[in-house]
């Protein structure tokens, strides 16, 4: 069973504010973890390994710091860690990250499944786990939050709005994971060590996947984000309602039920 | 696909529906769909697949289709996404449409990238809102940074088709005009079942019990200051009497405390309900970008400079666990009034 996780580094985004009298984005203490979500991936491939074995491939994007979350997924286990890192890279939409990872993942010996989180904490589209699919031109089965191996078949419990649907495909396939498929491992301090001593992170470049870079980075990028301004949620004044528990609830009460709310 | 954009005409919906009914949302695209139409002088097609599902076709015409293409076969019975890919994306390439709308759904965040990638043009997700630039007839696609205060518009000024996603209840849905006429056409289905690599095994609902927050025409909703499990069970009480749906911020789901499914916000639900009543809750963008917009917001919450009294209606400041129980309990008296009224009446 030969895995490829696909990771992304992100900002701890509750830490970004926006300081609404200078007009900037405030960075101070922001700093960058591995997307939430792919703990659970890496967690996932890493069962999938107990159970049928194999070889587990982790490959992110992003700025040579992005090594990081590399060094995290080494810790808790996978085999190997790509980063493609390079400037033909910077400025891409989630179609041209699509094309970078499908580009490293088809240099990657083989595989049998490719796990993706469902998406980013950052940019929030899920695009690229159905993105990278079509560029290898594999089944997609979205939103597991189980994932079984039987014989061939790989069986999924899919999450919908009303429940979920249990879905079934031969291999390769590509998977993008829920949070709650299961309960990262919290690695051991020997294996962290080992992750930032022993183990390399292996860096490519753009020309490393041979491939047209006019696909990568910004130029590949078909959308550009164009303003970015900040949304209002002020309404008009607030009709604040005084007095002791008692006395607020009768007066909310009279206002629901004369605005026929009751 | 095309690059050239002046070809490219024509705006598309590709409708969702389950159990013979259609999303609200796919309703919703239909109607603001015509009005960017009318912006670029041009068609809305409605693009329906499934399985006997022409009967509907009525319906997508009257909320804005003025064409509606049916893909009905037996291997459409289920939403798989590679079968709806090739069909939506075999049709797109001979007739070049300028923009394709999904619903932000399970299915439209499945189906539109995977499309986006097929066709090889750009896909804009979560969109809340949608305008045509009048200086290009780009289409202006605004969504909202997660985790700020922030908005941005996205474009795709090159190629086309311009793809994007919206989150379901946005937009406010047109009424029904069943004197509108439209035409339906159908497209052959060459896809064989053999062919296909996904199979549906089963389909459970587990959310049967509770009608969706997202249709709700209340909401008591709770965020940290809520507490504990025991907090929401006070809010469904709550909830219960008012007869309204419970929801909920990003961290009490991170807790544990209630459902995923429950969540309001810019990884949750957008609602916009009649009456809103926030409880324990900061009003941080990541939350109140997916309520702005109801009728009537009430928040309570012990801190008076909260965020969320800058755009509540009415606010209570105090300790939710004496003011929820308090309204509760005036709750309950004028019920049981009302109950011995009707005895004696």
């Amino acid at each position: 069973m030969n895995i490829v996780v696909c990771i992304k580094q992100v900002p701890e985004t509750y830490d970004i504010g926006w300081d609404k009298k200078t007009g900037s984005l405030l960075r101070q203490g922001s700093s960058a973890i591995l997307n939430p979500v792919d703990k659970h991936v890496i967690e996932a491939a890493i069962q999938l390994r107990e159970g049928h074995g194999g070889f587990i491939t982790a490959i992110s994007m992003g700025p040579d710091q992005a090594e990081e979350a590399l060094r995290e997924a080494l810790g808790m286990g996978v085999d190997r860690a790509i980063l493609l890192s390079d400037r033909v890279f910077a400025g891409a939409d989630t179609l041209a990250t699509s094309y970078a990872l499908s580009s490293a993942i088809k240099k990657v010996d083989r595989f049998d499944i490719i796990i993706c989180g469902k998406e980013s904490s950052d940019g929030v589209t899920g695009h690229v786990g159905p993105q990278v699919a079509e560029l290898l031109n594999l089944p997609q089965l979205t939103n597991a939050m189980e994932i079984t191996i039987r014989k061939n078949e790989v069986l999924i419990k899919q999450k919908t709005e009303d429940g979920y649907r249990l879905l079934k495909a031969s291999f390769p396939v590509l998977i993008t994971a829920e949070k709650n498929i299961n309960q990262p491992r919290i690695p051991s301090m020997e294996s962290i060590m080992d992750a930032y001593r022993d183990k390399t992170v292996d860096v490519w470049k753009g020309e490393d996947l041979n491939n047209n870079t006019g696909q990568f980075g910004l130029k590949g990028s078909p959308t550009q984000s164009k303003n970015i301004y900040i949304r209002k949620l002020e309404k008009g004044t607030v009709e604040i309602l005084k007095g002791e528990p008692g006395v607020t609830a009768k007066s909310l009460i009279g206002i629901l039920k004369e605005r026929d709310l009751l | 696909m095309s690059d050239n954009a002046e070809k490219c005409k024509g705006i598309w919906v590709v409708i969702e529906h389950r159990h013979g009914e259609t999303a609200k949302v796919s309703l919703e695209l239909l109607g603001e769909g015509r009005g960017l139409a009318d912006k670029l002088g041009t068609n809305v097609n409605a693009i329906l697949i499934g399985e006997n599902v022409t009967a509907m076709a009525e319906e997508l015409i009257g909320y804005g289709a003025d064409k509606v293409i049916i893909a009905d076969d037996p291997v459409c019975k289920h939403y798989r996404t590679e079968v709806y890919t090739d069909i939506i994306s075999e049709r797109a390439l001979r007739e070049n449409p300028e923009i394709i709308f999904f619903g932000a759904t399970c299915i439209g965040r499945d189906l539109a990238p995977r499309v986006s990638a097929r066709l090889n043009t750009g896909c804009m997700s979560d969109c809340t809102k949608l305008d045509i630039d009048e200086e290009n007839g780009h289409l202006v696609a605004t969504k909202p940074f997660f985790g700020r205060d922030l908005m941005t518009d996205i474009i795709c000024p090159v190629r086309r088709p311009q793809i994007a996603t919206i989150r379901p209840g946005v937009i406010e849905l047109k009424s029904l005009d069943r004197q509108r006429h439209g035409k339906v056409v159908f497209s052959n289905v060459s896809l064989k079942e053999e062919d296909i690599k996904v199979k549906v095994v089963d389909t459970i609902s587990t959310v049967s019990d509770i009608f969706p927050l997202e249709l709700a025409d209340k909401v008591v909703a709770g965020g940290m200051g809520v507490g504990d499990k025991d907090g929401f069970e006070m809010l469904r009480e709550l909830a219960a009497l008012l007869g309204a749906v419970v929801g909920a911020t990003n961290l009490p789901v991170d807790e544990g405390w209630i459902s995923e499914d429950n969540k309001i916000g810019q990884t949750g639900k957008t609602i916009r309900p009649r009456l809103y009543i926030g409880c324990g809750i900061s009003g941080a963008v990541q939350h109140s970008a997916g309520m702005i917009d109801s009728e009537v917001i009430v928040a309570i919450n012990n801190d008076p400079d909260a965020d969320i009294f800058k755009f509540a209606d009415y606010g209570i400041v105090g300790d939710i666990n004496e003011i929820i129980p308090a309204i509760i309990k005036e709750l309950k008296k004028q019920k049981n009034s009302e109950r011995d009224l009707n005895q004696i009446l």
